[in-house]
């Protein structure tokens, strides 16, 4: 009986999506395209794709392309640049490929701004001599180098660079120096507090939840409100009640001198130490109410037939009950450690500047120094693990039993 | 799981209590901590307190910027959720009519705002917006919440219509009742509670919502989470606290009857009172 009254209506709904299902739908798959799906796309595709200097030097673009890089460039190449400098210096685009070009080889953008003056001034260049005649820096082979791996369509440069790699000017796969070489910390130091996070979560979170299944309702209702509570809180006054309490003459500090347990105030807020803390608070939830949903599922008698059988409760635990929980652990770890990853508030707010996750760096490349390319490419760095992680959380869930 | 035999086993469940309070207390306190704070009288936020005094909610509400970002805030999370409510309630009802291949793929893609970490998101619809002159305006701002409010929306409305019959819209066009009629009739004041919960969800999301803001929003757009997370980075003044205990009081009183909705929505579709 249950699910037969339904059977008519679905199987022509498979057959044909009735045009009212369409109709109710078709608003919101709009929506949602229009406003998040292409923009994403379009702003992760920034990440690969080199649009500064085709379109500021379509010559240019086209004969760099063909050119094979080695040794230094042809007379006609250097003509070709030189022509596309006056028409960029004229059309007001050629700002765009000098910054594009100083992102990847510092000083580019001094040395067109000055070669551009001198053509506009009336100097010929008829080869690579009277642009060397210029400044010397055009028999640097760096520079054609950064002009050649700029021409386009597409570049690996920014998602190279995120890796603090790139690529020199005999075509070979380097470090960058080590002075600038820091996307490599970054994204190391990412992963390392999600996962700290993921863990003190786990080690806070199961004898919550366990204690919470274990309860009647009646009594499990009201301590669910005291996970409820700072589920239900924004994550910014949370963090704001943290950088509150941790200060160094703030209350916790106060009450660990008045109890004893340092002399004197320890420095909690804008350090590792407070990232922990208000991290570990703001995800603490996530934690638990999925694994206690998990709990909530399993049946005491298990445990009392393993105990009947003789199993001491710690055997009864290790052996019954622990193993049954795992897939709830795995999914509230998941979930902790993925949320944790694009932290932005919580380590803008609390940590220090050796404490700033890529959700921080992506933001200074989108704000303040505008180059959108490196921000794509360290989004799609962010994405790809967290991919990687829900589809993993998923095959587990399917693989493990209920 | 009652009735412990042995000392051992009752010492564990004591050590187990124990530490859970500590974890309670952790979860808890820090937030209830800022609510007598922010009744301090003194210009620093330390206990024990000199005396109660409302002097920082006077300051907030003789700030010009807290009242207009308070007014800001209040606008912008309105019109999301006048826009998410009916948008996502539809597609909800939609899909929870669809026997299609397709279904599995439209929640994923519902889903995926929730999943894609905020920044990627702002920063996705600012490239977006930047050219489109969306960036610092309150259109943008709003169209960018309802993309996060949306998610909410559908799933807690569709939770409510789980089990929903649909033989009573048969029933209802049989007696002659035209489609809107009785959508409007009879599938609606079944699942009211969830549309509610679902619109609440919708309005705490944009009302909460900082990072996006930090992103497209401009000076004029300023919302309440903006100028807290300002204050913050700046200097912390026992005015923030006040702003975060009407926050704290703010969320839990709409989330927590966006919960007692979406159970009484429960109760509704499993047919117990």
């Amino acid at each position: 009986m249950p699910g037969s009254r339904a059977e008519p209506a679905a199987r022509a709904a498979r057959v044909r999506p009735r045009w009212w299902i369409v109709a109710l739908v078709a608003p919101l798959l709009i929506f949602l395209i229009a406003t998040f799906v292409l923009p994403v796309v379009m702003m992760l595709s920034r990440g690969v794709s080199d649009p500064e200097l085709p379109q500021s030097w379509p010559r240019a673009a086209v004969a760099l392309r063909q050119w094979d890089g080695a040794g230094l460039p042809s007379d006609a190449l250097a003509r070709t640049v030189a022509g596309d400098i006056v028409a960029a210096r004229r059309a007001g685009t050629l700002n765009r490929v000098a910054n594009r070009l100083n992102y990847d080889r510092v000083g580019s953008r001094s040395l067109l701004y000055l070669t551009s003056a001198r053509l506009a001034a009336g100097a010929k260049v008829g080869g690579l001599s009277d642009l060397a005649a210029i400044d010397p820096r055009w028999r640097d082979r760096a520079y054609w180098g950064a002009m050649r791996h700029a021409a386009g369509p597409s570049t690996s440069f920014y998602l190279l660079a995120a890796l603090d790699r790139r690529i020199d000017a005999d075509g070979r796969l380097t470090k960058v120096p080590a002075d600038q070489a820091v996307f490599v910390d970054i994204l190391l130091r990412t992963f390392k507090i999600s996962a700290v996070v993921a863990l003190l979560c786990a080690a806070l979170g199961y004898p919550v939840a366990y204690l919470l299944a274990s309860l009647p309702d009646r009594k499990a209702n009201p301590l669910l409100i005291l996970v409820l509570l700072p589920f239900w809180t924004s994550a910014l006054v949370r963090t704001t009640a943290w950088v509150v309490l941790l200060q160094t003459n703030g209350v916790v500090n106060g009450l660990l001198e008045g109890i004893g347990l340092i002399d004197a105030p320890r420095q909690l807020l804008y350090n590792r130490v407070g990232v922990y803390i208000a991290m570990t608070h703001v995800l603490l939830p996530f934690f638990i109410l999925p694994l206690y949903g998990v709990m909530k599922g399993i049946q005491p008698s298990a445990m009392r037939a393993a105990s009947s059988l003789g199993a001491p409760p710690l055997t009864a635990f290790a052996r019954v009950y622990l193993p049954q929980t795992l897939p709830g652990v795995m999914a509230g770890a998941i979930i902790v450690f993925t949320l944790a990853l694009g932290y932005y508030l919580t380590p803008a707010l609390v940590g220090g500047g050796a404490d700033q996750m890529i959700s921080g760096s992506i933001a200074f490349y989108t704000n303040q120094s505008l180059n959108w390319g490196m921000a794509a490419a360290l989004s799609l760095l962010l994405l790809l693990p967290l991919t990687l992680m829900l589809f993993a959380g998923r095959t587990l869930a399917r693989t493990v039993p209920a | 799981m009652s009735g412990y035999r042995s000392p051992a086993d009752r010492a564990g469940r004591a050590v187990l209590i124990g530490f859970c309070a500590l974890v309670f207390a952790f979860l808890v306190l820090p937030i209830l901590a800022v609510v007598p704070l922010s009744f301090n009288p003194s210009a620093f936020l330390v206990f024990p307190e000199s005396g109660l005094s409302l002097r920082w909610y006077r300051s907030l509400a003789d700030s010009p910027h807290w009242t207009r970002a308070l007014i800001n805030s209040l606008s912008v999370a309105s019109v999301t959720t006048l826009i998410a409510t009916p948008l996502g309630t539809l597609a909800a009802i939609g899909l929870s009519a669809m026997r299609s291949r397709a279904k599995p793929m439209i929640v994923a893609l519902l889903t995926a705002p929730m999943v894609v970490p905020v920044v990627v998101v702002a920063i996705a619809i600012y490239f977006l917006f930047a050219p489109l002159g969306l960036v610092n305006s309150f259109t943008g701002l709003v169209i960018a919440h309802t993309v996060l409010a949306l998610p909410f929306v559908v799933i807690v409305v569709h939770a409510a219509l789980q089990g929903f019959d649909y033989e009573l819209l048969r029933a209802a066009s049989s007696l002659g009742a035209r489609p809107a009629t009785a959508l409007l009739r009879v599938l609606a004041p079944l699942i009211a509670p969830g549309i509610g919960a679902g619109a609440v969800f919708a309005f705490m999301t944009s009302f909460d919502e900082a990072v996006i803001a930090l992103f497209i929003a401009g000076p004029e757009q300023k919302t309440l989470p903006m100028q807290m997370f300002e204050g913050v980075r700046e200097q912390i003044s026992p005015a923030i606290t006040a702003a975060a205990t009407l926050l704290v009081i703010a969320s839990t009183l709409l989330l927590g009857t966006a919960e007692l909705l979406r159970r009484r929505s429960d109760r509704l579709r499993t047919g117990r009172s």
